[in-house]
């Protein structure tokens, strides 16, 4: 048997400066918003000429006047995906973009993406993730209230906030773009997180019923060992496949498979080291159990 | 919890067997109609273009605002009330009237069959919200009135859009209302919207006013410029005929001037009105105008009774084919806006749906060889049930013709990954339980009974977020909810019954063996 809970206050520690250091991120660093979220104007570009590269490109789009443009290679060689500001929203925008870039490049490149968003449609679409969000955690609280203590939901819900702020403070850390698809990322980590926290509260209140004599210190660590072969392997065959989309699954995907094997990582450990050291922390007993299923009895 | 009746087993077989042949019907092309169902490509993975469409109302106010003044005027001074001070500002009617006709005033705004102001009966709120501010009044939409606004300019609009796809001739086309003041257009297949987007992007008010030098026309004039930005000249704001007059519009090719015109057919009250402008008006200027833009300025010679002209204005064929349309398709109620706009190449979706499908390969193999590897021969069964689940997932979708998006290929693969959960919780439990109970079958009975809660919380979970995106979410991240939603079914499904059959017969077979798993 893995001692875990020898660890509990040194990894609450760790978590503690974890969400600390990301929340100050978040405050000072802020987000790198894609422009689902800023607005703006994204062109997927592949050229089929070695004389276009970032810098030519740069060059190219520095002369058109639109504000800060961002020109980086995207994926391979050949592609590059070149981002900026429109703040205008200037309406015929891709087509200029084209006549300028025909006159040094000739035909030798295609627009393979081309997005753009309204100022007006970004800040919507930046309320509607934070709002599915909020919602999907409130609706996690309530399930697991109905389902559970409120030890337990306490404790579900302070490791889902950890594993999302986490997750977050880590692609304000190194710049990672926050888009749409993020946002749906974040959505299966709060699910994925709850899912794995559910199943070892389960065995936690099982073997509550069960023993009356052991503390729930001793307790939990029980129960984590109980289903840590389960533990391993689902986190095992859930990264596996991330992995897969992360490697193959091509350039669009690889925020989101990030934010999922980050999410997946987090939920994991937070599932070990903060759920249940909520319950130990608040001195669960077999009392609670009971005491509350004679209540809704 | 092993077992099973043969009704069981075939009801079983007969449902996989099913949805693995919808499934495969999306890679074989049946000629016969029996079963035409496929899973749709979004528009990320097929290319093709997103645009969405913002009306613009605020003209549309301001017309009705400033028609509303002088029907109010007309209106009272039928009941002898005189209205002073008429003005428009901000959207905001003022006037004044009389201390004594004050009250008159207000009793029609608020008479609840009032002819004036219109609605109540059937939204129990009226069109137009009347203050006395005390030095006058202030007439606005009320809010029913707005909406009411907003979604027949909605109405007008769509259809005018429909009109212009269609004649652009892309396939299926999508375009549908949001809210009550935007339009969504999706259209598969097209790389370059260039086109679509200015058809769009016009109103194509057209009218047709005579050029003056008479600064005090008795309609008032303005300063319009000509479409190649350079010219000016003074236009009447007397319409002659207008845009809804037309019944027909087309490109033509004039062989005298060797150039290319739009020719047009009016409509009986138009042919009658053009042709006294053109008797009454020989030697003047008949300035065309398109949204507020002369297009040409011919003089005329002759009257023109026929009801039918043609428009030059130095156009190649590909701009009076698309003025021609324009004309034919109407004009807009407002001007429209792109407020959002997404195009991705057929190239690029080609890409992305290789880069899926190897993802989905080699992540499914992986799992595959993990599963095997831990488990043997629980890890076939939980393999074959894999396979047979992916199979009824893409049946599901199949049936539902589902879009399938990128992101929804990524929630495939994490279905993929996920859906070894189950199974592994119940195996993981049935090892537990065989610690301490020799009776193989009572050791598995108990594994899948005890296993079953904590399956359910966790599937639920994941449920609880799938629902919320695919209500939040747009375009391809709904796609991801709905392969991820639709896969927490079909999994909870072959593992309960192809896995657990699978596993009840190994079992029964095995009664005796030790260390069975």
């Amino acid at each position: 048997m893995v001692a875990f809970n020898k660890y509990y206050n040194h990894f609450n520690l760790l978590s503690s400066v974890l969400i600390v250091v990301s929340l100050l991120l978040l405050i000072f660093k802020g987000l790198n918003f894609g422009i689902d979220f800023k607005g703006g104007t994204l062109i997927e570009l592949r050229a089929s000429d070695s004389k276009i590269n970032v810098s030519s490109l740069r060059d190219r789009f520095n002369q058109m006047d639109l504000g800060d443009v961002s020109v980086k290679k995207f994926g391979n060689d050949t592609d590059f995906l070149v981002k900026f500001e429109n703040k205008d929203n200037k309406k015929n925008i891709i087509e200029e973009i084209k006549v300028n870039l025909d006159k040094s490049f000739g035909n030798n490149y295609d627009f393979r993406r081309v997005e753009n968003v309204g100022p007006k449609v970004s800040a919507e679409l930046l309320k509607s993730g934070v709002i599915a969000i909020s919602l999907s955690l409130a609706l996690m609280l309530i399930y697991i209230w109905i389902r559970f203590e409120w030890q337990f939901s306490l404790g579900a819900i302070l490791a889902l906030f950890h594993d999302v702020i986490v997750t977050l403070g880590v692609f304000s850390l190194f710049s990672l773009e926050i888009n749409l698809s993020i946002i749906a990322a974040v959505l299966t980590i709060v699910g994925y997180s709850m899912n794995d926290t559910v199943v070892i509260f389960d065995r936690v209140r099982e073997n509550l019923r069960k023993y009356s004599d052991i503390k729930i210190f001793e307790l939990t660590n029980i129960s984590i060992n109980e289903t840590l072969s389960r533990t391993i392997i689902t986190s095992a065959t859930t990264l596996l496949a991330l992995l897969a989309i992360y490697f193959f699954g091509g350039e669009i995907l690889k925020g989101f498979s990030l934010a999922m094997i980050l999410g997946v990582v987090f939920g994991t450990y937070s599932s070990i080291y903060i759920a249940n050291t909520v319950l130990v922390r608040l001195r669960v007993s077999q009392k609670t159990v009971l005491r509350e299923e004679e209540d809704k009895k | 919890m092993l077992y099973f009746s043969k009704l069981r087993i075939l009801f079983i077989t007969l449902f996989s067997v099913l949805f693995i042949l919808i499934a495969s019907s999306n890679l074989f092309k049946f000629d016969d109609n029996f079963f035409d169902k496929k899973i749709n490509l979004g528009l990320d993975l097929q290319g093709g273009s997103y645009l969405l469409l913002e009306i613009d109302n605020e003209p549309v106010i301001e017309q009705k605002l400033q028609n509303l003044t002088t029907t109010i005027r007309n209106y009272f001074k039928e009941k002898n009330i005189k209205i002073n001070n008429i003005k428009l500002e901000n959207q905001n009617i003022f006037f004044t009237v009389r201390d004594n006709d004050k009250q008159s005033v207000l009793d029609v705004f608020q008479d609840e069959n009032s002819d004036l102001n219109p609605y109540y009966p059937r939204f129990k709120s009226h069109q137009l919200e009347i203050e006395d501010t005390g030095i006058n009044f202030k007439v606005n939409f009320s809010r029913q009135g707005l909406i009411k606004l907003k979604t027949s300019s909605q109405d007008q609009a769509i259809e005018i859009v429909r009109r212009r796809v269609d004649e652009v001739g892309t396939n299926e086309p999508n375009i549908l209302k949001r809210g009550n003041n935007r339009i969504l257009v999706e259209l598969p297949g097209l790389d370059d919207p260039m086109r679509i987007k200015s058809l769009l992007g016009k109103t194509a008010n057209l009218t047709f006013r005579f050029v003056t030098n008479d600064e005090n026309d008795r309609f008032g004039v303005e300063k319009l410029k000509f479409e190649n930005g350079l010219e000016e000249a003074i236009v009447s704001k007397r319409i002659i005929i207008s845009g809804e007059n037309l019944l027909d519009a087309q490109p033509k090719m004039d062989t005298q001037a060797n150039q290319t015109i739009v020719s047009f057919t009016l409509d009986r009250v138009g042919a009658k009105r053009f042709g006294k402008a053109t008797s009454t008006g020989i030697g003047k200027q008949l300035a065309i105008v398109l949204d507020g833009k002369i297009i040409s300025a011919p003089v005329v010679r002759d009257t023109i009774a026929s009801g039918s002209g043609q428009i030059s204005g130095g156009f190649t064929f590909q701009t009076a084919t698309d003025l021609a349309l324009l004309l034919r398709s109407g004009a807009l109620p407002a001007p429209l806006e792109i407020i959002e706009e997404r195009t991705v190449g057929p190239d690029l979706g080609q890409d992305s749906i290789n880069a899926g499908m190897i993802a989905l390969a080699i992540g499914f193999m992986l799992v595959i060889i993990f599963m095997f590897l831990k488990y043997k021969i629980f890890g076939l069964i939980t393999n074959v049930t894999l396979i047979v689940n992916l199979f009824i997932l893409l049946g599901v979708l199949t049936l539902f013709e589902a879009t399938l998006t990128l992101p929804g290929i990524a929630g495939i693969i994490l279905t993929v990954g996920m859906a070894v959960d189950a199974n592994v919780l119940i195996f993981e439990r049935i090892k537990e339980e065989l610690k301490d109970e020799t009776n193989n079958i009572l050791a598995f009975d108990g594994g899948y009974t005890k296993s079953r809660t904590a399956i359910l919380d966790a599937n639920i979970t994941t449920l609880l977020a799938a629902i919320i995106l695919f209500f939040m979410g747009s375009g391809p991240v709904k796609g991801f909810a709905v392969t991820l939603g639709v896969g927490i079914f079909t999994t909870l499904f072959s593992v309960y019954f192809i896995a657990r059959l699978f596993t009840s017969i190994y079992v029964s077979r095995n009664k005796d063996k030790e260390k069975l798993i």
